[in-house]
């Protein structure tokens, strides 16, 4: 679990260790880099978590991590630096998947707060644990995700977005799944078992 | 469907959950962490932990008490009490909290707001108000814990708390708290028909109807105390009021 000054970072790594994972929380690129399942944690402003990852050196560590068969899992703005560009700061992602961050479109009121359902959008084995209602606190989104990366969408009075992303071994939810009671703990069970999966 | 929370709230005073009337004669509810556990297997969307008596107490035991609890639940946690710099803010959230929530620092240095949203999103920033209807109409501010007026009216205040960056507006009745005859539905609705951000309503439940009541005035998110505290309903009572009524409900 990459550690960057993320406020979830103590909750998401206790809702891990509950699922079974064995978690090293780090913050040096080299242990980062040799990890056999990445976890990005994530609450806050894209901007400054993607500089913060950055200026420790885990950006090629995260993506070195990758490049030797890593899984890739990231929570909130963790997802959303996932994607190629997010508009909060105005800042370049990892571009790992296509699509950006925007200020969420549709809701009623902003941040967009609370339990709302989480929907598979296609089947795939994340989705296992859906339908079921999990926590949201958040104001951008991707809205602009390709149904080939989209696993589960979420929706708001007058629109949508992706609340599960995910493509080969890189996945991502908006929600907290360590905030989301039982269902964020089926969920993170089954992130185990794809992170288990051999590269 | 984005759904109604109701969501117990423990004012923590020296490390064990307390409750009072109008703000005074508080009595003893036990102990926070194992509160928090108990609501939030019993279905609770969210704890709010007002640590009530922040000035005197140790702040580092706070953070280690706040870190206990987010361990150990799996739905959100809200931390205020005594917050007046960004650093405090920071510390809690380390700590686990997942939102932090500002009163009277806010409204001593309301650039603590936006100080504190600009650096960790605005939707981990809670505004709270404490607010006492005022002789001619409308209600005023208090701070101190309801201790001492401010200069603000509470809606106006509630107003710029959103401009500054607060993500969220929790709104307690001080006229209804503790007093279980139910919410101040007007400053419930006033606040709703002000700010585009959810508003928590607080103060006054004493049956499941209230918390009802306060949802369909149209806040996101109905807070209360006493009624949980002292097991005179549970929150899967007031869940199923809340969804014969139409409300969505997790």
């Amino acid at each position: 679990m990459v550690d960057y000054g993320a406020g979830n970072l103590r909750s998401l790594r206790a809702a891990f260790e509950r699922a079974g994972a064995e978690v090293a929380v780090s913050d040096q690129p080299e242990q980062v880099a040799r990890a056999e399942f990445v976890i990005i944690p994530g609450v806050g402003q894209a901007a400054s978590a993607m500089q913060a990852l950055r200026e420790r050196g885990l950006v090629d560590a995260i993506l070195a991590a990758l490049r030797g068969g890593s899984h890739l899992f990231g929570v909130c703005v963790g997802m959303q630096l996932l994607f190629a560009r997010s508009e909060e700061g105005d800042t370049a992602g990892l571009g790992l998947l296509p699509g950006s961050t925007t200020r969420l479109a549709g809701a009623r009121r902003l941040p967009h707060m609370g339990w709302n359902d989480v929907e598979s959008a296609a089947p795939h084995r994340l989705t296992t644990a859906f339908p079921a209602p999990c926590y949201f606190a958040h104001t951008y989104a991707v809205q602009d995700a390709p149904p080939r990366c989209l696993l589960a969408s979420t929706s708001v009075e007058h629109g949508a977005f992706a609340s599960l992303v995910g493509e080969g071994r890189v996945a991502g939810a908006q929600f907290h799944p360590e905030r989301s009671g039982a269902a964020g703990a089926a969920f993170l069970r089954t992130v185990m078992r794809w992170a288990g999966d051999a590269a | 469907m984005l759904r109604k929370r109701i969501i117990p709230c423990l004012d923590v005073s020296d490390g064990r959950v307390v409750k009072g009337v109008n703000f005074v004669n508080l009595r003893d509810c036990g102990e926070p962490v194992e509160a928090a556990l108990r609501y939030a297997e019993q279905g609770a969307d969210e704890i709010v932990w007002l640590n009530i008596t922040a000035t005197g107490e140790d702040a580092s035991a706070l953070c280690r008490a706040v870190e206990r609890a987010a361990e150990q639940i799996d739905i959100p946690l809200t931390v205020g009490g005594g917050i007046n710099r960004v650093g405090r803010v920071r510390e809690l959230l380390l700590a686990g909290a997942d939102k932090v929530s500002l009163n009277t620092g806010a409204l001593a240095r309301p650039s603590l707001i936006g100080e504190a949203a600009e650096r960790f999103g605005s939707q981990c920033i809670v505004c709270a108000i404490d607010a006492r209807r005022e002789a001619d109409g409308g209600w005023r501010a208090y701070v101190d814990g309801g201790r001492k007026p401010s200069d603000w009216d509470a809606v106006a205040w509630g107003a710029l708390a959103v401009e500054l960056g607060a993500g969220e507006l929790l709104v307690t009745s001080m006229d209804s708290d503790g007093v279980q005859d139910g919410y101040d539905l007007e400053l419930v609705e006033t606040m709703c028909e002000t700010v585009n951000v959810p508003v928590v309503a607080s103060g006054g439940a004493g049956r499941p109807e209230h918390l009802a009541d306060a949802l369909e005035a149209g806040a996101e998110a109905a807070l209360a105390a006493s009624i949980f505290h002292d097991g005179t309903h549970t929150i899967e009572e007031v869940k199923q009021v809340c969804s014969a009524r139409g409300l969505p409900m997790r």
